[in-house]
């Protein structure tokens, strides 16, 4: 029971951190510029692609610095000459622009890289059991993995915190025309900005390509989820990102391992619904089956009781 | 060292300046005056860049039509908007910051010289902007603009909703910037402020200037008055 219940809370930690590196970019692009940036999980993808075809040549750790550059440097171009041209029609043509942008990501990197997953590996200098426990080896790839993570954060914190540049995107938040009456040029500061997101994103793609798979699906398997962290954490919160992301891969990974359902609760209770009712599909089923579910139901309940998710600063 | 030259703005179809002409010049204090929704902050907004102008807007003998705002604010103009556009959520210091250009430091104002000036912001400079009070909040947004060192300086109805004593402080202000020798443009609600402490007055109408005169002008106009600013 104890081992379960660390290794769901190690790998939970885990996958969080992954969902962190993934999102804490969207906080910036949709919790601060407020752009509704459906591709998010796309540049994740490009972060991973990149990543394995230059690590190619160049071995994995040039190419840890090098993919989010190129990737933050793609995205530079398509905040400039994409999404600054739909933004002055609203919300929704961004939001439809990123859903094509997407999909049209997804059918370039079929086209350049196949179908099949990519055997993007471990490289062969984190290759190695760090500790063990209750006779399991822990992988040192994934103590990687969490300090990529952590530093990403202590960055960005630094960043918004105590930087010009911080100060500046903050202020636009509110007030974007007065900012720019003050000298401060606010579409460039902004396109850097979406070039940093996505940039974050890609270092979470060459990392988490690597924990989890490089495929062409995996943007979409990643895009809706990392909305999730965003709105869970509270728009624009660094803090709510890392929070909400460690919450739902714990949660997700607790109701993965370990086999419980309503009717647990019941039995305490001494109390059971007839297998034949109607409500028997929900009493009995195992937590297993409910786990894909468990992020949208937060994120479905957050936004009815608590809409500034938890530690934003303003309602999404 | 400020001119418009049949200056006009729409919002949509919406045709609000119709031709203004008007001239700031170094150490002046002129106040802009007319009836709500005359267009008055649209002058600031479309001389700032932040609405589209059509027409000429000069500065220092350039032609600035059309630039864009931070640009316009670099070149020595600035602009204090009429609804005390505070930074909500950054400090009192963190809102001065932002004020501060990236080139051209080392003018008339710093910190020390708006501190100086402001010892209330001082004394609340790690508190968040929108816990100041109105006055307060006022005092933070012509001081951060200040911060840039602008040589002209549009304020949008700075007096709006303040006592009489903090409206007293603001006209105090303005009188020492000009005396500096800035150009100081005042959108005034209040007339008798404006009377008190400007050296020159334009009446705006329909979208146009309409009077343009000294205050005792003004004063001995009183068609002008009553077409224009009685309501
Ligand atoms: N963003 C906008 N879109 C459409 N119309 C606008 C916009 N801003 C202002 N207007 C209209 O343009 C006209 C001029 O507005 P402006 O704010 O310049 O007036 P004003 O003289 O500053 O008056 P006041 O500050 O007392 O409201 C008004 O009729 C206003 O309704
Ligand atoms: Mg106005």
């Amino acid at each position: 029971m104890l081992e379960t219940i660390t290794f769901s809370l190690l790998n939970g930690l885990l996958y969080g951190m992954l969902l962190f590196m993934l999102s804490s970019g969207l906080t910036l692009i949709f919790g601060m510029m407020g752009v509704l940036n459906f591709a998010h999980a796309s540049f994740y993808m490009l972060g991973a692609y990149f990543a394995y075809t230059m690590g190619l040549y160049t071995g994995f750790w040039v190419a840890l610095f090098l993919a989010p550059i190129a990737v933050g440097l793609i995205g530079a171009a398509v905040e400039r000459f994409g999404l600054r041209q739909v933004h002055q029609y609203g919300h929704v043509p961004e939001l439809l622009f990123t859903f094509g942008l997407a999909y049209v990501v997804e059918e370039l990197v079929r086209l350049f890289w196949g179908n099949t997953p990519m055997n993007y590996r471990v490289p062969e200098a984190l290759d190695f059991p760090l500790f063990s426990l209750f006779g399991t080896n822990y992988p040192a790839f994934r103590v990687f993995v969490l300090v990529v993570a952590v530093s990403m954060f202590v960055g960005l914190y630094l960043l918004l915190k105590r930087t010009r540049a911080g100060l500046i995107i903050q202020a636009s938040l509110s007030r974007p025309d007065m900012v720019s009456a003050l000298g401060h040029n606010v579409p460039q500061v902004f396109m850097w900005v979406f070039a940093f997101g996505t940039g974050l994103a890609a270092l979470g793609g060459v990392v988490g390509g690597i924990q989890l798979v490089t495929e062409p699906g995996m943007a979409f398997m990643m895009g809706p989820i990392v909305f999730v962290v965003v709105v869970v954490g509270g728009l624009g919160s660094i803090q709510g990102a890392l929070i909400a992301s460690i919450l739902i891969g714990v949660l997700q990974t607790f109701a993965l391992s370990v086999d419980w359902s309503l009717a647990n609760l019941g039995m305490v209770f001494g109390y059971a619904v007839p297998p034949e009712s109607f409500f028997a599909t929900i009493w009995y089923m195992d937590s297993t089956r409910i786990a894909p579910m468990l992020p949208y139901l937060l994120l479905v309940l957050m936004l009815i009781f608590r809409p500034r998710g938890l530690m934003g600063k303003r309602e999404s | 060292m400020l001119v418009t030259n049949e200056l006009h703005a729409y919002y949509g179809k919406s045709h609000v300046l119709r031709g203004v002409s008007m001239e700031v010049r170094a150490g002046e204090i002129v106040s802009l005056v007319g009836r709500n929704g005359v267009g008055r902050s649209t002058l600031c907004k479309s001389v700032m860049g932040l609405v589209p102008p059509v027409g000429d807007v000069h500065f220092d003998g350039r032609r600035v039509t059309g630039q864009a705002p931070h640009r316009i604010a670099h070149l020595g103009i600035g602009y204090v908007p009429e609804d005390r556009a505070i930074f909500p959520g950054l400090s009192v210091a963190e809102n001065l910051e932002l004020g501060v250009k990236r080139r051209g430091n080392g003018g008339r104002w710093g910190y020390r010289d708006v501190f100086n000036r402001f010892p209330r912001l001082e004394e609340r400079r790690d508190t968040p902007a929108e816990a100041l009070s109105g006055g307060e909040q006022q005092m933070l947004t012509m001081a951060r603009t200040l911060m840039g060192n602008p040589r002209c300086i549009m304020v949008d109805e700075p007096t709006e909703g303040l006592a009489p004593r903090v409206v007293a402080e603001l006209a105090d202000l303005l009188k020492e910037i000009a005396a500096d020798g800035i150009a100081v443009l005042l959108v005034e609600q209040k007339l008798s402020i404006a009377k008190q402490i400007s050296h020159r007055m334009y009446v705006m109408g329909d979208g146009r200037i309409v009077f343009d005169g000294t205050p005792s002008q003004l004063e001995d106009s009183p068609d002008v008055r009553k077409e224009w600013l009685e309501v």
